[in-house]
């Protein structure tokens, strides 16, 4: 049986985790790799990572960073940020990314996702949506970090991108983002709902309780955590052990 | 030496990777002169069948792997390299290798079910080889396609798995094995599958 997805993510900023768990015994607490490391021992079934400054002096450093991870660890990992063109998506694939995560890019020039999916497969082309809550069963679609309205509508947007062979959403509510205070439950069904696609819920969670909503009531396939682990509240085994009491298929 | 295929699209890194941590050399496999040398080799699999096949035509690789495979060299099809074992697949146009008696099929509009089938799944074991050994039944494997093989000849399933229907996720004969997942990203039996593999030949 198919299980469910715990995926921790990390901000990265010019090489080094800029959120994340702050394990004492971890030796360099900023390195990427260690928390990688660490995720997968403890049981994550994936990892992301978005590169947040993403300028193109530390694509370098990222492309480092990509082959350093995926030397050393054995589950999937998708790697965000900054994407611009089908060369890099190249660049991270080929240094042993098995994803990648575009999002500013996907709403600017939809073409990316067409024409990287018919490169590379649409496995790992994943497209991040950020959404706010504008109206009545209305989602607006951000880029730029959440920082610009484009108008469009996220059902409508995540269809598109479905269409052009994108093959999973990462779904953000800029809304819940930050707040510990649970999923946009009607987002993410609204958006499971219009696609066949899997979709990774992120942003809101702050309990077990809200992540087996997300993934229960709002059928979301994933959910993407980063607060909840930042934050020392649970670990991985914990939560998968939650899930898997509760009836969810997990692998534990 | 294993070789592997490599067709100018992303993730042989992973694969070559796995590889060398289990202590073995590799090389990357371009054309059909790569293959002499090579003791094992794997066929890795991502995108599209049609640009799978292409790619393994316009470099003679088809001819040339079909050499080696009966001089006794084991092939491992991971994914798309296991699906183009095959006849014939729904992706596309072009035919496949022809190893195996089959064809692949995509999976069937169901509400329920995501596709592509992504993430953890679980391996019912239907027949024992050498490539399953130490792996307990039904452990999990890391899967994302979506399409999957129909082989015609039952005795070739080693494995399957539950998605909607039931599939073929490990299928072997002889010094021929594909898999449906992807071994190099499913963890410690993921590792445990590749050494079996290397330990085979």
């Amino acid at each position: 049986m198919l299980t469910i997805r715990i995926i921790p993510c990390l901000d990265i900023k010019d090489g080094k985790v800029v959120k994340g768990i702050h394990f004492e015994n971890l030796k360099d607490a900023g390195e990427p790799v260690s928390f990688a490391v660490y995720y997968c021992n403890e049981g994550a079934d994936e990892l992301v990572f978005l590169d947040i400054s993403a300028t193109l002096e530390k694509r370098k450093t990222m492309k480092d960073l990509v082959r350093n991870i995926a030397s050393n660890i054995s589950i999937p990992f998708t790697v965000g940020g900054g994407i611009k063109t089908v060369k890099d998506i190249l660049m991270l694939l080929e240094n042993g990314a098995d994803k990648v995560s575009i999002n500013t890019q996907a709403v600017k020039n939809p073409k990316i996702i067409y024409e990287s999916a018919k490169k590379f497969g649409s496995q790992c082309i994943v497209v991040a949506i950020d959404a706010k809550k504008i109206g009545d069963n209305f989602w607006e679609v951000f880029i730029e970090s959440g920082k610009v309205p484009t108008g469009i509508d996220a059902k409508k947007w995540a269809k598109e991108v479905e269409n052009l062979g994108a093959g999973e959403i990462l779904l953000t509510s800029i809304d819940a983002d930050g707040t510990l205070s649970g999923y946009d439950i009607p987002l993410i069904k609204a958006i499971t709902d219009t696609v066949r696609i899997p979709v990774i819920a992120s942003g809101g969670a702050g309990s077990l309780e809200h992540l087996y909503r997300a993934l229960v009531e709002a059928k979301a396939s994933a959910v993407l955590l980063a607060s909840l682990f930042h934050f020392k509240m649970v670990t991985i085994s914990y939560v998968k052990k939650f899930l898997s009491d509760k009836g969810l298929p997990v692998r534990l | 030496m294993t070789g592997i295929i490599h067709y100018g699209a992303g993730n042989v890194f992973s694969v070559l990777n796995t590889i060398e941590r289990c202590g073995e050399k590799t090389c990357i496999v371009s054309k059909p002169r790569d293959l002499l040398n090579v003791d094992r080799i794997i066929l890795p699999g991502v995108g599209a069948f049609d640009e799978g096949m292409g790619y393994l035509e316009k470099n003679n690789l088809v001819d040339a792997l079909l050499k080696e495979i009966k001089k006794g060299k084991i092939l491992l099809g991971i994914c798309l390299g296991m699906q183009m074992f095959f006849e014939k697949s729904e992706e596309g146009e072009l035919k496949g290798i022809g190893l195996m008696k089959g064809c692949v099929k995509k999976f069937p509009e169901n509400k329920n079910l995501c596709v592509p089938h992504m993430g953890w799944n679980s391996i019912k074991l239907v027949r024992f080889s050498d490539f399953t050994k130490d792996i307990p039944d039904e452990s999990f494997f890391y899967f994302a396609h979506s399409f999957y093989t129909l082989p015609k000849d039952k005795d070739v399933i080693y494995g399957v798995t539950e998605y909607g229907l039931e599939f073929a996720s490990i299928v072997q004969s002889e010094n021929i094995i594909g898999v449906q997942f992807h071994p190099e990203k499913s963890g410690n039996y993921g590792l445990t599958l590749i050494k079996n593999f290397l330990r085979m030949s």
